[in-house]
């Protein structure tokens, strides 16, 4: 299939900004699951609010648009009725982290086999400029004129930390890794977790004199290396990309599976 | 595999937004961004076929087209 027959061409062009880099996250979403030759009729999509929750308006799976940061609990639903159906959460980092958060960790802690990818792009966009969980210290923002001093959280950890099965975190420059990793998210029966680092000219980029949309991918070049490279030990401030966890663990849908099968033993 | 040959660089002017993201990162220098602020093929000869524009655009609004 092209990629045009997983878009919903009445909607485009997009709103999203010039180079914007949630559309390259889109583009990549679309070719991964080429790839994999899953049926649309088989994805679920399942967003909250934010820039990168519009995707699902444009991509022609089965699609929820549902409410800021509730995204995970909207897919728990859906999985848990129609477990046989891939379904994929893209969140915007202020959607995941902060109001959120607390779905984020516990979907991670079942392990519930569905896959959240998170756009970050260190800012609220749809909402002009606000800071997030994922922004850090000393970065300026709307409502940190004088930089934020809240201290960011590094995903991969805290996903790993709070129970999920697979997580890996790529850019929007590395285009290849990125659609390669999202196909392994997708076919890995677990919670899975995908962070994309994602440009936002307009505000993340204009606030802290980032430059432009080509500016900001090359700095993920620059910024980034291999889970585990030399260049790491030599310069630990590096974000290290890849897969940082892949285990198979009791998955939370079968287990509840089990508990019927034992509730109901013997009810005729 | 057969070496691909190339047929055109299609784009969709009315979903490019011109944010240069194909033109800067084209390893052979092929596209540019035209007076409408739009992105064309100026030197398709050297295309490579490597579709890095193609899988870098945010619009979706160029492919690669091959024989
Ligand atoms: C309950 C609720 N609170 C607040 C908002 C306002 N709001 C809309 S989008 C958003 C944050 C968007 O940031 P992010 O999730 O990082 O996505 P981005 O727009 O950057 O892609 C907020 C706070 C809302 N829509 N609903
Ligand atoms: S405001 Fe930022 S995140 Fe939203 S569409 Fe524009 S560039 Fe993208």
């Amino acid at each position: 299939m092209a990629v045009k027959d997983f878009i919903r061409e009445r909607f485009f062009p997009h709103l999203w900004c010039p180079g914007c880099g949630h559309g390259i996250v889109m583009n990549n979403m679309i070719r991964a699951i080429e790839k994999l030759g899953v049926s649309k009729n088989d994805i679920v999509m399942v967003s909250g609010i934010g820039c990168s929750s519009r995707i699902t308006g444009y991509l022609d799976f089965h699609t929820l648009h549902t409410i800021h940061g509730r995204a995970l609990a909207f897919a728990t639903g859906v999985k848990m009725s129609r477990p046989e159906l891939n379904v994929i959460i893209p969140m915007g980092d202020g959607d995941a982290l902060s109001i959120g958060g607390n779905h984020f960790i516990h979907a991670a802690r079942r392990n519930i086999d569905i896959t959240a990818i998170v756009m970050n792009n260190r800012i609220y966009g749809m909402t002009g400029g606000q800071y997030s969980p994922l922004s850090g210290f000393g970065i300026n923002a709307t409502t940190a004129p004088y930089t934020s001093i809240d201290n960011d959280f590094d995903v991969v950890k805290l996903s790993i930390a709070a129970g999920a099965s697979f997580v890996a975190r790529t850019t929007t420059y590395h285009v290849k890794q990125m659609a390669d990793i999202i196909a392994q998210a997708i076919l890995h029966k677990g919670f899975s977790v995908v962070e994309i680092m994602s440009q936002c000219p307009t505000y993340f980029g204009r606030k802290n004199k980032q430059g432009n949309a080509v500016e900001m991918i090359n700095s993920y070049r620059i910024n980034t290396t291999p889970k585990g490279s030399k260049a790491k030990k030599e310069n630990p401030s590096l974000i290290e990309r890849g897969i940082f966890i892949q285990e198979e663990r009791a998955e939370y849908c079968k287990e509840y599976d089990k508990i019927i099968q034992r509730a109901t033993k013997g009810n005729k | 595999m057969a070496k691909q040959k190339l047929k055109e660089h299609r784009i969709n002017r009315e979903w490019c937004k011109g944010c240069e993201i194909c033109v800067e990162f084209c390893p052979k220098n092929v596209l540019a961004i035209d007076k409408q602020g739009k992105v064309v093929a100026l030197r398709p000869e050297d295309c490579i076929i490597c579709k890095m524009c193609e899988q870098r655009c945010p619009d979706l609004a160029i492919e690669i087209i091959t024989e």
